[in-house]
């Protein structure tokens, strides 16, 4: 694996050619400050992610994939560099602006799940659908990864794969523009990481939501239109999937 | 409803042992709140309704004797609305049950028409007939002691005649709401009767026709009392006038006053003490809460959800807790309330006590919780708020820990790992650790300040009856008589010692400050009526010169060595100058003592004595008081132990009914505090437990660490309770420093085991509903959560 250099970073061509970048990101840097330790997260990273393509992040763990994800969701801010989505610039964004910019249009996937234990299937995904306008039912979210009959069950009585497909509702019941999944399947073993990997696949499909998703499972790259992979902080590689699978082909 | 407020309702569900923990110490708050000061208003209100209703004077004085012709220039004098002049005497009463005589006080009544100031209230029967010159209206107190009423008979010695008066009704007078016996420190309504009797009938027995001796006055709004005083004074003077006083002075309102006042402090001090432990609970309880929720916080925030509304989401957690404690506050302030009325009913004489809660007292009791509670919840609150949401993601570091002082001291190998698991715990979050103890220190202080009020009032009473009045009787006569009376007094049966003493009114003034005293002369040495002071020793009158309290002096601001000058209140109404020799700590009144050869030498007298103190031969007391009864010139006789028993026995209720409400309110705040600091560390350490559960370590070894920890603070926090308490107790004895009595400030050791066996029951109990939840961790479940 060859490093690029810089001045051909973020220009690989977009799927399809004409489509439009929904993110564009230039020169990224994070720092972590720990105790008398600076760690660099993210040294400089370009990258662009275009409407309704599915995008796998693929790195090691502390290759700053998650940071990235953070900050292209607007959980973080980056140190230095810009990240404009749709000509709004992210990165001078307040707090305010940031919060509205996840509501309306963000959808989170975690490793964890992050479900709150105290609510059912249902009303985890309520819990998105009554903040913002025009939101899918909570049933309909939940039937499209087919949890159409766990709908009152809680956190606690779901496997993990189950939850994680509540949470994936819980993302786009909204009908987010975007859907940031960082390591979906982290947690589980790979019949239902299938199982989850396919519900992502089939909404990027059905919804045309512009997908990025974070492993560290070279596998799943598989599935996607285009591979970034991270080390040390930054894009080492740039590549699109001639031959895309389907999540049901993958096997690790 | 929302799933927000889904989560909210399900999450307290979860904690709903520790909300109520916390709900039960905002509503002994607010129940203290509520119960006191709706008394406070309600006994306000009934008794400004009761003197404005009855024309309450609102300057009062006594005199020996001034013609009626003067009775239109008292309300000609500036600043006066209205004045009425009456005949006031005291007599003795026989009743048959009883072989001491008792006092009684006839007032005079304008029959047929109405007293224009402190009119009386019928309860019972009717007004007095004109010319019925032995129909009485006799006080609901005395009556209901002595289950009599209209149409009954009562005798009185008259001006040495023996008289049967007819009760025609039962009446009330805002000057007697509260009454002692004249001479008296405590209450008997058995040995005070107040009745009202037509002027003409009263004024004929004591050669008081065409004359009065008592005088009540009522000021225009905004009228100086001071003036109106002066000036009533000096109008007097020449008529034996005793000195005119203002309402604030005269003893029932004075009485009803300080309890007012106590009830308002109380009342606002107490709830703000519960409100901040419990402010701090939450704060506990609510920090551990976003610590555990912390990925849920995340989530949130990465869902959209505004800092706004995840920090009211917290907010509200405190905000329902405090509504659920503001119910039982309410629900159980109104019981202790009504219960207090009904104390109150029984001490205080009114036409009707009606028990009264405020809507505003309601609102202010939520309001007041809420805040305490958004306060409380506040800095919990701002921490969820202000998680970077992109942190929150990952799990917490470990906490940081280090050696505790107990180790870096080099006591370490002392220690078994347990044991430092405990110390760098509590170390590891001093404020915490400190607050926890401060909070169940509060608790013994709770206890040891309202047991100290028992103590104080034994001590008291014990002081007062035991060491200061030995005498079995203290005589008083109407008019200072010459030394024969005391030979006289000598001779009565039974009689096995007699001191006299001389008891001379007079305004003892310096410099620009005056104050009616009662200048006491005794023997220098006096065996039964001693002057003591406050470490109980008692004191030697001095051959010249004025003893006098120490209050008194901090009053006057007088020093020893001042010379002071008398105004003397009777006879001739000489002035004379007396220089201060001693001051003396007491509890009781504002006294002013002098050798009686002195004081008689200063008021140039020979053996006068204005009454006796006598140790009697118990066996012929029924002869001696029959005596007694009939002697004209004597008008009281005091009893010592026959008052002190009925006060005692009133008080041992009430007393009773205090403790408990102490012990609860108490055992809320130290099980509050002791069950949430466990519930705290359960949460937090759980998963190090169940580690130790699985590396082999018992059940018991675990509830040690986690249980040792609550003992610790425990044991920290009951001596700096009891002292706290003490403390508490001084600053009582500070606010109730009066005029008419001091509190000891003596807290027996009872008191302080009862505090700390408060605290450590409480402690034992959450000890042991946390020790039960130890039992059931599951480890499995505990070791597989990631937290």
């Amino acid at each position: 694996m060859k490093a690029e250099t810089s001045s051909d970073r973020g220009a690989t061509p977009p799927a399809g050619g004409g489509q439009a970048a929904v993110f564009v990101a230039r020169g990224i840097t994070k720092l972590y400050h720990m105790g008398e330790v600076t760690v660099e997260a993210l040294r400089g990273v370009d990258l662009e992610l275009y409407e309704s393509e599915l995008v796998v992040l693929l790195g090691p763990s502390g290759s700053g994939k998650s940071t990235l994800l953070n900050i292209l969701g607007g959980l973080d801010v980056p140190t230095a560099g810009s990240v404009v989505y749709r000509g709004e610039e992210l990165t001078a964004a307040g707090d305010r602006v940031l919060t509205r910019y996840r509501r309306l249009h963000v959808g989170f996937v975690f490793q964890f799940y992050n479900l709150i234990p105290s609510l059912t299937a249902r009303e985890n995904v309520a819990l998105t659908t009554e903040i913002v306008p025009h939101p899918m039912p909570p049933e309909e979210a939940l039937d499209m990864v087919e949890l159409g009959d766990r709908l009152d069950h809680f956190p606690a009585q779901l496997s993990g794969g189950e939850q994680q497909r509540v949470a994936i509702a819980r993302a786009i019941a909204k009908r987010p523009d975007v859907l940031l999944c960082d390591e979906p399947t982290g947690a589980l073993d790979i019949k239902t990481g299938i199982v989850v990997l396919e519900a992502l696949a089939r909404i990027n499909r059905e919804l045309g939501t512009t997908t990025a998703v974070i492993t560290h499972n070279a596998a799943i790259a598989r599935m996607a239109d285009r591979v970034v992979r991270l080390a040390d902080g930054r894009i080492v590689r740039l590549e699109r999937n001639a031959d895309k699978l389907a999540p049901h082909q993958l096997s690790w | 409803m929302r799933a927000l407020d889904r989560k909210l309702l399900r999450d307290l569900w979860q904690i709903k042992g520790q909300g109520l923990a916390i709900a039960l110490v905002i509503g002994a708050g607010l129940a203290m709140f509520i119960a006191y000061l709706s008394n406070f208003d309600s006994l306000r209100r009934t008794q400004e309704a009761y003197y404005e209703h009855q024309r309450f004077g609102d300057v009062f004085a006594r005199l020996k004797r001034a013609p009626r012709s003067l009775e239109p220039r008292l309300a000609l004098l500036p600043g006066v609305a209205q004045a009425d002049a009456r005949v006031v005497v005291d007599v003795t009463l026989d009743l048959p049950q009883y072989d001491e005589p008792i006092t009684g006080r006839l007032i005079s009544m304008p029959v047929p028409r109405r007293p224009v100031l402190n009119d009386v209230y019928l309860r019972q029967g009717r007004f007095l007939d004109p010319g019925r010159s032995d129909e009485i209206l006799l006080s609901e107190g005395f009556a209901e002691a002595h289950g009599l009423g209209p149409g009954d008979r009562l005798a009185a010695v008259i001006n040495g005649r023996r008289r049967n008066l007819e009760i025609a009704g039962i009446a009330l007078s805002p000057e007697y709401v509260y009454s002692v016996p004249p001479g008296e420190l405590i209450p008997d309504d058995a040995r005070f009767a107040i009745m009202w009797m037509e002027r003409r009938a009263l004024a004929a027995a004591y050669d008081m026709e065409g004359g009065f001796n008592d005088v009540s006055l009522r000021l225009s709004p905004g009228a100086s009392a001071d003036e109106a005083i002066a000036r009533l004074d000096r109008l007097l003077e020449p008529y034996g006038g005793l000195g005119a006083y203002p309402r604030a002075l005269q003893f029932s309102h004075w009485t009803l006053d300080m309890e007012l006042t106590g009830l308002q402090t109380v009342g606002l001090i107490l709830p703000v003490i519960f409100l901040a432990v419990a402010a701090f609970l939450l704060n506990v309880v609510l920090t551990r809460i976003v610590t555990v929720q912390r990925e849920q916080i995340a989530a949130l925030k990465a869902l959209g959800y505004a800092d706004r509304e995840i920090g009211w989401h917290y907010v509200q957690w405190a905000l329902l807790i405090a509504l659920a404690g503001s119910a039982v506050g309410l629900a159980g302030g109104v019981w202790i309330g009504r219960g207090m009325s009904a104390i109150y009913n029984d001490f205080y004489r009114f036409p009707v006590l009606e028990y009264h809660l405020a809507p505003e007292l309601v609102l202010g009791a939520l309001v007041i919780s809420q805040l305490g509670a958004v306060l409380g919840a506040q800095s919990a609150v701002r921490r969820a708020v202000s998680l970077p949401p992109a942190e929150a993601m990952r799990p917490e570091p470990p906490a940081r820990y280090r050696p505790s002082v107990v180790e870096r001291l080099g006591l370490k190998r002392w220690l078994t790992q347990p044991a430092r698991m405990v110390l760098r715990n509590v170390e590891r979050q001093p404020g915490r650790a400190l607050a926890s103890v401060v909070g169940i220190a509060f608790a013994a202080a709770m206890m040891v300040v309202g047991l100290f009020f028992v103590d104080a009032i034994d001590e008291l009473l014990d002081v007062q009856f035991n060491v200061v009045q030995r005498q079995d009787v203290t005589v008083t006569f109407a008019e200072p008589r010459s030394a024969r009376a005391f030979d006289e007094l000598a001779r009565l049966p039974g009689v096995l010692q007699l001191e006299p003493l001389r008891a001379v009114p007079a305004r003892l003034r310096f410099g620009h400050r005056s104050r009616q005293v009662t200048v006491t002369g005794l023997r220098s040495r006096p065996q039964l009526n001693r002057v003591v002071d406050a470490s109980l020793k008692p004191r030697r009158l001095p051959a010249e010169g004025l003893v006098i309290s120490a209050k008194l002096a901090r009053l006057l601001a007088i020093e020893v060595g001042d010379v002071v000058s008398l105004e003397v209140l009777e006879g001739a109404r000489p002035v004379r100058r007396a220089v201060v020799s001693e001051l003396v700590d007491e509890y009781m009144g504002l006294s002013v003592y002098m050798e009686i050869g002195a004081l008689r030498r200063l008021m140039r007298e020979g053996g006068t004595l204005s009454g006796a103190y006598l140790e009697i031969d118990e066996a012929a007391g029924g002869e001696l008081y029959r005596r007694l009864k009939a002697a004209p010139a004597v008008v009281g006789v005091g009893i010592a132990s026959a008052t002190l028993q009925s006060f005692r026995d009133t008080l041992a209720q009430n007393i009773l009914l205090m403790v408990f409400f102490n012990l609860l309110f108490a055992g809320t705040i130290a099980c509050g505090v002791v069950y949430n600091a466990a519930r705290v560390a359960l949460s937090e350490r759980s998963r190090e437990l169940a580690s130790l559960r699985v590396m082999g370590f018992t059940r018991g070894e675990i509830s040690a660490i986690l249980l040792g920890e609550l003992a610790a603070l425990t044991l920290l926090a009951i001596p700096l309770g009891l002292v706290m308490g003490y403390g508490l107790a001084a600053l009582t004895t500070m606010a109730y420093d009066t005029e008419l009595y001091r509190f000891p400030l003596v807290v027996s050791p009872r008191t302080y085991a009862a505090a700390a066996l408060t605290v450590i029951g409480a402690s034992v109990a959450s000890g042991m509903i946390v020790r039960r939840k130890l039992d059931h961790l599951d480890l499995v479940a505990v070791l597989k959560t990631h937290e």
